[in-house]
């Protein structure tokens, strides 16, 4: 019988940890999925900006620390570090260094139809 | 997928042992192992999605990938394909055609394994979750609502109606192409006239933009030609100086901004307008209407901000009166820009948040976003607006954080950021 309880004490415990886990990973991968609009899906950019998959954890800091002190000189991305927090920087970092690196697909393009 | 299967679909109630087993798979799924044992209902139930937008098409795909399958997304939607807002101005000054705007849903569609409904709904049974559509009825476990504006054209004094020749052309669409055309017949030395309501609307830096647009295809074809833009606002809504630059600089003597000069009477058949300390008439009209949240909101009585907005809850976007129903985009009350990333960033909370929801667990109870938004002033400059906004739980909105800005001065390199950024946006909402 103590086995039993054991083991459920134990299977309680992993579904806790994964939980607390599943929610720091839901809040980063929120946050992160939000720089698409520029950057791309999962961070591979179509062109024009920074792909950010698979980007060096130590570079991406770099950048972003230094757009947010005004150390490093940028055009748009200083409205965004300098609204951010440095464990946020350091999560984001983490998380895109973390995607795969993959070739964009093309986009859907289609000739208007003229409805709406 | 066939409609049928579709309208057969139950209301989802879980048992306990259902649950449980959702927490579990759920868990596990965010670690990228498979959902090994798929139930025959989806194990975090069903979520329907009104409007396939940016806010609609996006919830929808990250729904799906987040849940790694787990929940079933259904998107109703009646237009055949996806039309792009932003750069719809530049089809009005040339550089820009609506074919380059217009996109295929089917790769989402097929992609995300969504389930998709070509039709409107009429109404929404929100004791019974369902949701009416002109052909069958659909269940739903959560609804979201993503329905962009509505036009309240009915305030526009003289103007009971819409008027075939004075489009708003505010829905890419026909009615851009239309606004096109008109410019293209009118003759050099022609006056056109576009006038900006008070209250929110899509796209606060939208009017301005669309000015400088057509600022510039007359300043090539028909220099001798104006823009007067009658603003019912006090002043410029959005990105003010920079756009102050254009039109004091480039396009002075084109463009002539009136602030404070809401529409008093309109003749719709001479198009002349009357405010307070004038009258004009067009040449060509453009009357931007007053919004409201798209007809869907209004019809499930959830626009219960001044009648026009829905109150939402920034944590899940649950609408203030109804807790399985979310609201995202355009239609929600908000300090927020009503944008295309804005949406999209909305999107992505609510899907979390949902998922989250449906596994038993407590959403992220602080969101934090950015937004970033372009604005073109010819063919090939632009300058930006960009910020993040973090959830104040005091406010209990989304606030906006320090640092955000806007751009020194618009230049070429930034329209090639705005490219990029209209690219990007496209390919993360529809692949």
């Amino acid at each position: 019988m103590k086995q039993v309880y054991a083991s459920m004490l134990w299977a309680c415990a992993i579904i806790w940890t994964l939980s607390a886990q599943a929610e720091d990973a839901s809040a980063i991968h929120t946050l992160a999925a939000s720089c698409a609009a520029c950057h791309g899906p999962n961070g591979n950019s179509l062109g024009g900006t920074p792909t950010l998959a698979a980007l060096n954890q130590d570079y991406f800091v770099q950048r972003m620390q230094g757009f947010k002190d005004g150390s490093v000189s940028s055009t748009v991305m200083h409205h965004h570090a300098k609204g951010l927090t440095s464990a946020e920087i350091t999560a984001l970092a983490s998380y895109f260094a973390q995607q795969p690196r993959q070739t964009p697909q093309a986009l859907p393009h289609q000739s208007f139809q003229g409805a709406q | 997928m066939t409609h049928d299967s579709i309208l057969a679909s139950q209301p989802h109630t879980p048992s306990r042992r259902q649950f449980m087993r959702s927490v579990i798979y759920g868990g596990l799924a965010f670690y990228g192992l498979p959902a090994f044992a798929r139930a025959s209902k989806p194990p975090l139930g069903h979520v329907v999605i009104v409007g396939a937008g940016f806010a609609g098409l996006t919830a929808a795909k990250y729904l799906r990938a987040w849940s790694m399958g787990n929940l079933k997304v259904t998107i109703i939607e009646p237009n055949p394909q996806f039309i792009s807002c932003p750069q719809s101005n530049l089809v009005l000054g040339g550089s820009r055609t609506l074919d380059q705007l217009s996109f295929g849903y089917d790769l989402s569609r097929k992609q995300h394994g969504l389930h998709w409904v070509k039709d409107s709904v009429t109404s929404v049974d929100l004791a019974n979750k369902q949701v009416q559509l002109t052909r069958g009825n659909l269940s739903y476990d959560r609804l979201i609502l993503a329905p962009g504006v509505d036009f309240n054209v009915s305030k526009i004094p003289g103007m009971p109606a819409p008027v075939a020749d004075i489009p708003h052309a505010w829905k890419a669409g026909k009615q851009t192409l239309q606004l096109r055309q008109q410019l293209e017949s009118m003759p050099d030395g022609g006056v056109f006239v576009m006038t900006i309501p008070t209250g929110a609307y899509r796209c606060p830096p939208g009017p301005y933009e669309r000015a400088c647009q057509v600022a510039h295809y007359f300043k090539q074809h028909k220099p001798r030609s104006k823009v007067l833009i009658l603003d019912a606002n006090a002043d410029i809504t959005s990105k003010k100086g920079l756009f102050l630059q254009s039109f004091n600089g480039t396009y002075q003597g084109i463009i002539e901004y009136h602030n404070n000069s809401e529409i008093l009477q309109l003749d719709t058949t001479s198009k002349t307008i009357k405010t307070d300390f004038e009258t004009v008439k067009a040449d060509v009209l453009n009357v931007i209407p007053p919004q409201l949240a798209g007809k869907v909101a209004q019809v499930a009585g959830l626009n219960n901000v001044d009648g026009r907005w829905c109150e939402v809850d920034f944590v899940t976007y649950a609408s203030s009166l109804q807790p399985d129903v979310h609201i995202i985009g355009d239609s929600i009350s908000a300090g927020l820009p009503k944008s295309a990333h804005m949406a999209t960033s909305q999107a992505k909370v609510c899907a979390a948040a949902i998922i989250d929801l449906q596994m038993g667990n407590a959403p992220n109870p602080l969101p934090v976003f950015a937004n970033t938004c372009y604005s073109f002033v010819d063919d090939q400059q632009a300058m930006h607006v960009a910020n993040v906004y973090r959830y104040d739980p005091a406010k209990k909105s989304m606030v906006s954080a320090e640092g955000g800005g806007v751009s020194a001065k618009a230049s070429t390199q930034e329209g090639q950021y705005a490219q990029a950024w209209a690219e990007n946006i496209w390919a993360d909402t529809l692949t």
